[in-house]
C-alpha cells in the first residue's frame, strides 16, 4: 500500500476515506522504521481531515504521536479546512534557538564542569521546576501577547534577539483571552525554565562547515562554540491544547474520527479561532521562555569569561499552526500550516524572514538527541514546493522508553558520553538513559534524506561539549 | 495486578484495572504517580478533595488523572495515595493524599494525558482502562 515514488519519495494512495494522499519522505533505511509503528495509519487519518490540501506528509524523522504523528505536515484551506489542536500538540511551540558565541573549545578546556554547573544554578531544569521571576497576572498577559519582545523590553536581552527569532519572537494573532485560567495558573511560576524529559541546553562546536557561503551569512565559522536552546510552552501549552480538545469535542464530537486528540472546529469557527488565538499567546510564552534562558546563560557564561558575547542566529518553531502563502494548482493562496514536530524551511526572497536570511533562505536547526551532534540547515525553495516551506525537526524516537531502560545500562550511557568528550549535567539520570542516542533514529541519515531531497540543506554540523538537562 | 505498562514509541502507554470501574480509575492514577515519581516514596502529609466531572467516561479519566498534572505546576502536589475514589454519573469524588513535590527530586516530566489510544471497558468481572500519556 505505500508506492515508492523515487529515492526519498513515498506514496500512500488515496483510499476509503481519504481525501488526499499521503506522502512520506525518507530513505529505504527510514521507511523501514516508518513502518513499524503506527506513522503510516496516521498520516491517512489527517488525510481524511475536511479542507486538507494536496497531501499528508510525513518528514524523515516521523514517528508515531498522538493523533498526528511527529514529524508531520498539513495544509488546509481557510474556508473548506479544520483546525486540530492534536495536529500542533500539547508541548505548543517546542523549539530550538540557536547562539554564536566569541569562544572556541580552547577557551573551555578544563573548565566544563564549572560552567555545566554555573547555567544548572542559573536556568532552571527539571521537572516541575519553576522560573527565576513571579508574574502578576496583568504580567503574564504582557507574556502572552508580546513573547520575547516582552522580555527583550524589561531588559532580559537585546532587539536583535527577538528580530531574529520565527516572527520576531511575537506571534500578533495571540488573544490571552482566550487562554484558560487554568493554563495561565500552570504557566505562572514556570516562565522562564527549562523543563525536563527532551529538553536540553547545549554548548556546542561548529565541527563542520558544508555550505562557506551561507555559513557566513548565518555567522558561523569552524571551530566557533553555539548554544542551543531547546524547550517548549511548558504547562500553559500542555493545557491549552487539553482545553481546545474538550472544547472540540463539547461541540463536534469525535464521531467518525479513529482517534479523539483528532477532534478539531472549522478555521473560521469561533472555537477554531480562540483555539488560534490561545495556541498563538502559547507560542508568544515559548519566545519569551527562551529569551529569559538566553539572558540568564549569558549572564552564566560572563561571570565565568568576562568578554563572553552571543548572538542569536536563529530560532524556530517545531510544534506550530500558521497562516502562510502557498502555491496550490498554480496559483499563490493563504492557507493554514499545521507542522507537528517539523520545522519551517522558507527559502529565499520570503517576507516572514529576516532581512539578513532574505537571499539565503532560513537558517533550520536540527537537534540531534542528547550527546550526538546537531545540524543547521538552510531553507529552500523545493521546500516550499513539495512540503508547505517544512523539513525535519530532529533525531525521531525509534525505542520507547521503557525500552531503553531495558537495553541500555546508565552506566554504559555515562561512560559513551564521555568517551565523545561530552560533559553532562542532568537533574535524573534515570531521563538520562530515555534520552540516550540509542534510543533515537540517526539524525545523520534524517538531514542526509533532507540534503538529497534538497527540502533544507546542510550548512553546518555542531558537536555537543557540555549539556544540561532536567 | 493493578496496572502495567505497554510498548510505546515516544510516549508511554499504560494499563489499569479493577474489580469496580471505581477501583479501574484508583489505579489509572497510581500508575500516572509510578510514571511521575517512581520508586521514590512519598510521604502522606497534605490532604485534598477532588471533584471532577466529565461527559462520558473517557473525559472523566482524562480530566482524573490531568487534575494531577495540575496540582503539581501549581499547587506543588505530589500524590501519595488515594483513600477514597467514587464515581457516580457524571461527577468523581476522590479524597487524595500526598505531600509538597519541592521536597523531592523527580524523573519523568508528564507533558499531558492523552485521548490516543484510550478505551474503557469491562470485561467479564473487572474493568480497565488504557491511557498514553504525553512525556
Amino acid at each position: 500500500m505505500i508506492k515508492k515514488i523515487s529515492d526519498y519519495e513515498w506514496e500512500i494512495p488515496k483510499t476509503g476515506k481519504m481525501n488526499v494522499p499521503g506522502k512520506i519522505f525518507a530513505s529505504e533505511k527510514l521507511i523501514e522504521k516508518i513502518k513499524q509503528d503506527d506513522t503510516i495509519e496516521q498520516v491517512k487519518n489527517i488525510a481524511a481531515l475536511p479542507g486538507i490540501i494536496k497531501a499528508s506528509i510525513a518528514l524523515p524523522d516521523a514517528h508515531r504521536g498522538y493523533g498526528m504523528s511527529i514529524g508531520g505536515v498539513a495544509a488546509f484551506d481557510l474556508k473548506k479546512g479544520v483546525i486540530s489542536p492534536g495536529c500542533v500538540g500539547f508541548d505548543i511551540d517546542c523549539s530550538v534557538r540557536l547562539l554564536k558565541t566569541n569562544l572556541t573549545e580552547s577557551d573551555i578546556k578544563g573548565k566544563e564542569k564549572q560552567i555545566s554547573e554555573q547555567i544548572f544554578r542559573d536556568v532552571p531544569s527539571g521537572v516541575g521546576k519553576k522560573g527565576r521571576i513571579r508574574l502578576t497576572e496583568e504580567e503574564l498577559d504582557e507574556v502572552l501577547k508580546n513573547g520575547a519582545q516582552w522580555a527583550v523590553k524589561k531588559g532580559y536581552g537585546v532587539k536583535e534577539d527577538y528580530l531574529l527569532t520565527e516572527e520576531s519572537g511575537k506571534m500578533k494573532e495571540a488573544k490571552p483571552e482566550y487562554v484558560s485560567q487554568r493554563a495561565k495558573q500552570r504557566g505562572m511560576p514556570q516562565l522562564g525554565s527549562l523543563g525536563a524529559g527532551n529538553h536540553f541546553l547545549e554548548i556546542q562546536k561548529v565541527e563542520e562547515i558544508y555550505d562557506k557561503k551561507v555559513a557566513k551569512v548565518f555567522g558561523l565559522k569552524k571551530g566557533m562554540l553555539t548554544i542551543m536552546i531547546h524547550c517548549g510552552s511548558r504547562g500553559l501549552g500542555h493545557q491549552v491544547a487539553s482545553d481546545y480538545i474538550k472544547a472540540m469535542h463539547d461541540e463536534y464530537g469525535s464521531a467518525g474520527l479513529p482517534d479523539r486528540d483528532l477532534v478539531n472546529a472549522p478555521i473560521n469557527s469561533v472555537l477554531g479561532k480562540q483555539y488560534f488565538g490561545a495556541m498563538a499567546a502559547a507560542t508568544n510564552f515559548s519566545f519569551a521562555n527562551k529569551q529569559l534562558i538566553t539572558h540568564w546563560t549569558r549572564e552564566s557564561m560572563k561571570s565565568i569569561f568576562p568578554k563572553f558575547k552571543a548572538d542569536v542566529v536563529y530560532e524556530v518553531c517545531h510544534n506550530i499552526a500558521k497562516f502562510e502563502k502557498h502555491v496550490v494548482d498554480g496559483k499563490e493562496k493563504e492557507v493554514l500550516i499545521l507542522r507537528k514536530g517539523a520545522t519551517r524551511s522558507f527559502g529565499p526572497g520570503r517576507k516572514e524572514l529576516p532581512v539578513k536570511y532574505r537571499k539565503t533562505g532560513q537558517p533550520v536547526l536540527i537537534p540531534g538527541s542528547m550527546g550526538t551532534s546537531s545540524y543547521i540547515l538552510v531553507g529552500t525553495k523545493k521546500a516550499e514546493e513539495v512540503s508547505f516551506g517544512s523539513t525535519a525537526h530532529g533525531a525521531g524516537r525509534v525505542s520507547s522508553r521503557s525500552a531503553a531502560h531495558k537495553n541500555l545500562d546508565l552506566e554504559k550511557v555515562k561512560a559513551e558520553l564521555k568517551q565523545k568528550g561530552v560533559e553532562v549535567k542532568a537533574g535524573s539520570w534515570k531521563g538520562l538513559v530515555e534520552e540516550a542516542p540509542a534510543a533515537y533514529k540517526d539524525v545523520d541519515e534524517v538531514v542526509r534524506v533532507s540534503h538529497e531531497l534538497g527540502i533544507g540543506n546542510l550548512v553546518a554540523k555542531v558537536k555537543p561539549l557540555i549539556v544540561i538537562k532536567g | 495486578m493493578k496496572f502495567k505498562f505497554l510498548e510505546h514509541t515516544a510516549d508511554i502507554k499504560f494499563q489499569a484495572e479493577g474489580k469496580s470501574l471505581d477501583m479501574a480509575f484508583k489505579n489509572a492514577g497510581l500508575a500516572l504517580k509510578e510514571i511521575i515519581s517512581g520508586d521514590i516514596k512519598i510521604k502522606p502529609k497534605i490532604k485534598k478533595q477532588m471533584k471532577i466531572t466529565g461527559k462520558d467516561k473517557e473525559e472523566l479519566l482524562y480530566t482524573f488523572l490531568e487534575e494531577f498534572l495540575f496540582l503539581f505546576d501549581t499547587e506543588d502536589f505530589i500524590l501519595s495515595k488515594i483513600t477514597k475514589l467514587k464515581i457516580v454519573g457524571k461527577e468523581l469524588v476522590a479524597d487524595v493524599i500526598g505531600d509538597d513535590a519541592e521536597d523531592y527530586k523527580f524523573t519523568n516530566n508528564v507533558k499531558a494525558i492523552t485521548y490516543n489510544d484510550m478505551f474503557i471497558k469491562k470485561q467479564k468481572d473487572k474493568y480497565v482502562c488504557q491511557v498514553v500519556v504525553d512525556v
